[in-house]
């Protein structure tokens, strides 16, 4: 009965990757290596400042004298950055007035994971800045938003045009000392997003950023920025969809949010990248830091993430908070199938007086996978009265895959409060077979069972990406089956 | 054809032990079939075989729907076939309201059948028709399936879904069990009002008081895996005031 259950998860389970395609598109490429003069010529392609340029190789001069990270719950095969190529963009480098003008292969490729541009423009009013290979394509509706005062534009443009703001917010919540993997991106990083939303301004719409890794054996190094002034609103959007490759390719990201007093950031992350086949061979290695400081009074950062894809996820979405009464929240699914390896989690550092910070976290195991939640929460001195509430679940589907939880909690005064609450679940042969007797197939099941479970979490998504998120879900989970 | 369900010497079990010893029962279209017996005699086990739970082994017999050899369909296809289970011990899928539940099993169903998934406004016409019919007044509906159900809830939503579900075969395992008379007297309305010349029910009971409510054509005596006693609806009455042990003792 018990294996019987078993065999049916593991067919369920076992499904291929949807989104295995490869646009052909002229790239130009960086030589292939790691070295001062690689660095020298990506910034110089770029044309960026002086400082910036200075940034990058203190950065890597700090890299060199650091090892990869060993303390996470993964197996990682070691990375030759010699293999590295660190820069690619699309040849076809012209200003863009319209979507008319954007390469049809590309525009093609993205209606094929059914976020068309048009539609998006048209449709839901999001802005999209769609980055293809490390340079963006297109920035929409920045007109509309240059009215309120806020830029939302790829980095580089912001290099060029807001320099004073790139220098005085890059690096400051993550400096290129923080882990190997944040100096190798400070290094290198190619492009990314910026946004800055000024002083007691609601951004009026969902900012939102597609990623898409697409030339071979080439690494991507996105670096964003967020910047909240005073009183400020904004939501922002992330999600990503690979194609299918069988080398590894490593992914290395920076997030960096700040948020000055009473100002609010909700950062949410749709995460579906190439995660290798059912044996375990290639797939992205997604080690991201992602961070944010509540820096003012009563300020609020919200780390929202569904993350379904990649080979193996190294990712700690945390908040610093700084400002009084400043609160900190991070929601999480991870889904890990086949061969996949998660570990992630969040910090959360109270620093301020009565600062409150959420965790809920929902880990889905399924195949031969490894899923780890690793959370710290800090509690300062000086942070009286703050409060900490934790809940890790997992949930396990067939007998073959981990699921572990490592929380660690320092608290360094008496005024303060911290729980934390686990649990682990499988999804029982009872549940399938209910939902199989009202005429449901075991697929169907299983990804409403997996969206029941992970409710309290997509719930906190924007619209748009609410019912992306669910079909995710249930599609790495189920396959072909049926 | 008249006839919907045929079990000819059915036997089964699991892991190995024979708990249906050799069953036989015709069910007719526009029929209501109660069975009645003690305790560990295979009432819920014959449920579970028609509709295909998987941990049962068929080790002999037959058993055919609409003529068609049931044994051979999965659990999901047996249901888009129109068999229902109204479950003894409905489970909870927590997050899982059941609207969208049912719009799952609605829209899967019809996909079986060949048609285009029900538009929302219609499903949701159809969600309030049927709570209407089986005088569901509260907003159980928006609520996740079963979860944190009091016993006569979550009788009241199998029946609910045996509404929208609209089955030919409709099996209520001990649906009365644990129920208080006003449950139990919406459960029974439910049947009745579902009760349709082309459809037929198989109730499952342990005791005569659902039979008050719900009354059969035929009445069966399932013991020790067999069915030894068959007939009219005086039947349970009967048992009622002789008890098990008449039959025990026969």
């Amino acid at each position: 009965m018990e294996s019987d259950a078993n065999r049916i998860l593991d067919e369920v389970t076992q499904g291929d990757y949807k989104y295995g395609f490869v646009t052909d598109i002229d790239t130009e490429f960086a030589p292939a290596g790691l070295s001062e003069d690689t660095i020298r010529y990506i910034s110089r392609k770029k044309n960026e400042p002086e400082f910036l340029l200075e940034f990058r190789l203190k950065a890597y001069r700090h890299w060199l004298t650091m090892t990869q990270p060993k303390w996470a719950h993964l197996k990682i095969d070691p990375i030759n950055f010699q293999d590295i190529i660190f820069y690619a963009a699309p040849k076809k480098k012209k200003e863009l007035a319209s979507l008319d003008e954007v390469d049809p292969e590309l525009l093609d490729t993205f209606n094929k994971l059914g976020i068309s541009l048009d539609e998006q423009k048209k449709l839901s009013g999001v802005a999209v800045d769609a980055v293809m290979d490390s340079v963006s394509v297109k920035t929409t509706f920045s007109e509309t938003l240059s009215k309120h005062g806020i830029i939302f534009c790829s980095f580089s443009e912001a290099v060029q045009n807001h320099p004073d703001l790139v220098k005085q917010y890059m690096g400051s919540v993550v400096p290129y000392t923080d882990n190997y993997f944040a100096a190798l991106n400070s290094a290198v990083f190619s492009d990314g997003s910026f946004c800055f939303i000024p002083k007691g301004v609601r951004c009026p719409m969902e900012l939102s950023t597609y990623f898409r890794i697409n030339a071979s054996n080439t690494g991507q190094f996105e670096r964003t920025l967020i910047i909240a002034e005073e009183g400020a609103y904004v939501s922002y959007m992330e999600g990503c969809t690979a194609p299918q490759r069988d080398e590894n390719q490593l992914h290395a990201a920076i997030v960096e949010i700040i948020a000055l007093k009473e100002a609010e950031v909700k950062y949410s992350t749709v995460q579906n990248w190439y995660p290798g086949d059912k044996n375990g061979k290639g797939g992205i290695y997604n080690f991201v830091t992602k961070r944010g400081i509540c820096k003012g009074s009563h300020s609020k950062i919200s780390w929202t993430q569904v993350e379904t894809g990649s080979a193996i996820t190294w990712k700690y979405p945390s908040c610093i908070l700084l400002g009084d009464n400043s609160v900190g929240e991070f929601y999480s699914v991870a889904v890990t199938n086949n061969h996949q390896q998660a570990d992630t989690g969040t910090k959360m550092m109270h620093l301020g007086k009565n600062t409150r910070s959420t965790i809920i976290s929902k880990g889905i195991s399924a195949g031969k996978s490894n899923n780890s939640y690793r959370g710290l929460v800090r509690i300062s001195k000086n942070a009286v009265s703050s409060r900490n509430y934790s809940q890790c679940d997992s949930l396990l589907l067939g007998s073959l895959c981990g699921a572990h939880t490592f929380p660690y909690i320092q608290v360094e005064n008496k005024s303060s409060i911290v729980e934390h609450e686990a649990t682990t679940s499988k999804i029982s042969e009872d549940q399938l077979f209910y939902c199989q007797q009202r005429g449901i197939s075991t697929e169907s099941a299983i990804g409403l069972i997996v969206n029941g479970y992970a409710k309290e979490v997509l719930k906190q998504l924007p619209m748009e990406f609410a019912v992306e998120a669910q079909k995710l879900l249930s599609l790495s989970l189920e396959g072909s089956v049926g | 054809m008249n006839m919907l369900l045929q079990i000819k010497n059915l036997h089964a079990g699991i892991n190995g032990k024979e708990i249906l010893r050799g069953v036989n029962l015709e069910v007719g279209r526009g029929e209501v079939h109660a069975i009645m017996g003690p305790n560990g005699t295979g009432k819920s086990t014959l449920a579970s075989v028609i509709a295909g739970r998987e941990v049962f082994d068929v080790t002999s017999g037959e058993v055919l729907y609409k003529g068609k050899d049931l044994l051979k369909f999965s659990v999901e296809d047996r249901a888009r076939e129109g068999i229902f289970l109204g479950f003894q011990y409905p489970v909870e899928i927590p997050g899982v309201s059941i609207t969208n539940f049912m719009r799952t099993a609605v829209n899967e169903i019809r996909k079986y059948k060949g048609l285009d998934p029900l538009p929302g406004g219609d499903f949701l016409r159809m969600m309030e028709e049927k709570k209407r019919l089986v005088e569901i007044t509260s907003n159980l509906t928006n609520r996740s399936v079963n979860e944190g159900f009091s016993g006569g809830e979550k009788k009241k939503n199998e029946i609910f879904q045996m509404a929208m579900l609209e089955p030919m075969l409709a099996i209520l395992d001990e649906t009365d069990s644990g129920l208080d008379i006003d449950a139990l007297r919406i459960v029974a309305n439910g049947v009745n009002k579902l009760r349709r010349p082309d459809n037929a029910f198989v109730v499952i009971t342990h005791y005569q008081r659902l039979l008050d409510y719900i009354i059969p054509d035929f009445v069966h005596v399932l013991f020790e895996g067999k069915i030894v006693k068959s007939g009219g609806k005086e039947l349970a009455l009967e048992l009622e005031e002789k008890g098990y042990d008449w039959i025990k003792n026969e």
